[in-house]
């Protein structure tokens, strides 16, 4: 841990967004986004539908483009250069509020295919670590399964778990539970606490304000493309200061 | 009898047989008046329709070697014109001494193919067993080295042409029509262009206009000194034509496969090569294998199409057999023979691919 920290200090932080800005067409979706996430760091990321959260968090491993501003990840600025995209993607995981499984592949399969392919690994080593992923994940009974045979809670584990086979430095949560039936977000929910409890830096879109209080440094709430306010949990939910954020977490709160 | 049963629901039954024969019947072929009446009918039709084609195909037909004019006596098929032909049908003008090699080219072929069938060969290696396989059927054929006399390709006839036609018309135009539909689907301009324009022109034309284009345009565009071989320039508007088809069958493929797959292969770091061979495609593939067996099937029959720029295929080789005139009456049979000989083929393919389907979609069902 303290290497990583020193590490950190080093490098300076893991993302740095720079004034971004992005446009669907005319509609400007993200305006002047400023962020800067250091190492270790766990930010919930909230707001209401259409705020520009998912597209802000999808710039990151460039799933998007933005068109003004700098995106640096890891050192390394986000330009057209696909091997750099590439490069940086290898150590940025992402989780999907779909899941997004490869339905044709085994979960093992699905564990093994990028590491195997775009790590060099051998297959023995991959599956290893997969196995290794999969007990963290509490599913290692499932490893010859496929996706289709799956809960949606087993499919969003199994996805985290694909996700961490690559040994990323950061991971992206796109609203991981906004898709699962009620009695399984728990089961998806702990295997994200169990991860920032070990240091993982992770960037969650989610309306999980539960899981926000319990894990986050800190929370950002966006609206309309703007980042409007960001602050500790404990600041963040007790002192609200814009009105925008007060009456956000008026509605996903109290009903 | 239901109403009975809603009535005095005291004591749950089993319905009525529902396994067994007479359940099945019931269920399938009685369930409805309509029902029973469509079984009826059908029932009627193949008892009108079926003995006189069984006397005519079997029992009143005429077997084994014997003179034209004992078949024209005959009530029934005369299947001593296909003891008598069947050579020059299934190799056409291959030289008849040397009709054993085109025997063995084509059991090579079709050894490779139903090899080829079995997925845990679908290795790295399956293509090196396919250029042994068509170099043992190229050798045979050709003849010219182990002592074997040459022959031709315009001697080449039947079903070693044919099949070697459909064969390699497949194995080429398959990986031609993925590139085609990846293009028409590219992002980059040219490419994009170039794929369209492709597709549509060879799509919006006759396979025969193709035929014919490549058999006599082109030596006309090209120098006299280069001559390229008729089964050749057969074989590759085949491939062109073929390609264009299934690329769009292809592109319907990756249609159907969401933008979370290639968003997912990204987020992991796969490059663009990786993402297509690894999740897009195989998905994509499979989701059409109906479509792409029926372009397989279309294609092979429309092998018979190159006999318009004379070469012997299956069915060219057929009609010389038909026009020998002590023979002439009996061109029914050799009709049904060749049918029959091109049903085999398509039938094979068409149960290939359901086993394919099923076997692929195994572990996905819940």
């Amino acid at each position: 841990m303290a290497t990583a920290v020193q590490q950190a200090a080093a490098q300076g932080p893991v993302i740095e967004m720079t004034g971004v800005h992005k446009w669907y067409g005319q509609f400007h979706v993200l305006r002047d986004i400023n962020l800067s996430v250091a190492l270790g760091e766990r930010i919930v990321i909230c707001g209401p539908s259409g705020s520009g959260k998912s597209t802000m968090i999808r710039c990151i491993n460039r799933l998007e483009e933005h068109q003004k501003g700098r995106i640096v990840v890891q050192g390394i600025e986000l330009t057209n250069d696909l091997k750099q995209i590439d490069a940086t993607r290898r150590e940025v995981g992402m989780v999907f509020q779909q899941f997004n499984l490869f339905p044709h592949l085994t979960v093992m399969e699905n564990l093994t295919l990028a590491p195997i392919w775009v790590r060099k690994m051998p297959k023995k080593d991959a599956e290893a670590v997969a196995m290794k992923y999969l007990q963290r994940v509490r599913i290692p009974e499932q490893a010859d399964k496929y996706p289709g045979q799956l809960s949606g809670g087993q499919q969003q584990r199994v996805a985290i778990a694909r996700a961490l086979c690559m040994n990323p430095k950061v991971m992206l949560f796109d609203e991981p539970t906004s898709a699962l039936d009620p009695e399984m977000i728990k089961e998806v929910l702990d295997v994200m606490i169990e991860l920032a409890k070990d240091g993982m830096t992770m960037l969650c879109v989610t309306h999980e304000m539960g899981f926000a209080r319990t894990v986050a440094n800190r929370v950002i709430f966006m609206d309309k493309g703007e980042i409007v306010e960001q602050n500790a949990p404990e600041e963040f939910f007790n002192h609200p200061k814009s009105e925008r954020t007060k009456l956000f977490l008026s509605q996903i709160l109290h009903n | 009898m239901t109403a009975e049963e809603a009535t005095t629901p005291q004591v749950e039954r089993p319905p009525a047989s529902v396994a067994g024969p007479w359940g099945w019947a019931r269920a399938n072929l009685f369930s409805t008046p309509w029902n029973t009446f469509l079984t009826l009918a059908s029932i009627a039709v193949l008892g009108w329709a079926l003995p006189p084609a069984l006397d005519w195909l079997i029992f009143n037909a005429v077997w084994g070697h014997v003179k034209p004019e004992v078949c024209k006596q005959a009530d029934g098929a005369c299947w001593a014109f296909i003891s008598e032909k069947y050579r020059l049908i299934l190799f056409g003008r291959y030289p008849f001494k040397e009709q054993w090699r085109p025997v063995l080219a084509v059991c090579a072929l079709i050894a490779m193919i139903i090899f080829s069938c079995n997925r845990r060969f679908w290795r790295a290696w399956l293509g090196a067993v396919w250029l042994a396989g068509l170099a043992i059927f190229g050798t045979l054929m050709w003849g010219g080295v182990f002592g074997l006399m040459p022959v031709e390709t315009n001697l080449w006839g039947g079903l070693p042409l044919t099949l070697i036609l459909a064969v390699v018309g497949v194995v080429v135009a398959f990986p031609l029509s993925i590139l085609l539909a990846l293009g028409r689907r590219s992002r980059m301009p040219i490419v994009r262009s170039f794929s369209v324009a492709y597709i549509e022109l060879i799509r919006g034309v006759p396979l025969i206009s193709l035929l014919f284009m490549a058999s006599f345009m082109l030596p006309l565009f090209l120098p006299n000194t280069i001559k390229i071989n008729a089964l050749l320039r057969a074989q590759v508007a085949i491939i062109m034509f073929t390609a264009a088809y299934l690329a769009e069958v292809v592109r319907g493929g990756l249609q159907s496969i969401p933008k979370g797959q290639y968003e997912a292969a990204q987020a992991l770091g796969l490059g663009f090569g990786q993402m297509m061979w690894k999740v897009v495609l195989p998905q994509a593939i499979r989701a059409v294998i109906p479509p792409i067996v029926n372009t397989f099937i279309g294609m092979f029959k429309d092998t018979s199409l190159v006999a318009i720029v004379s070469l012997t295929d299956l069915l060219l080789a057929t009609k010389q057999a038909i026009s020998d005139p002590n023979w002439r009456a009996f061109f029914i049979e050799g009709y049904v023979f060749v049918a029959f000989i091109y049903f085999i083929f398509c039938f094979f393919m068409s149960k290939y691919s359901q086993h394919l389907e099923k076997s692929l979609r195994a572990g996905e069902r819940r």
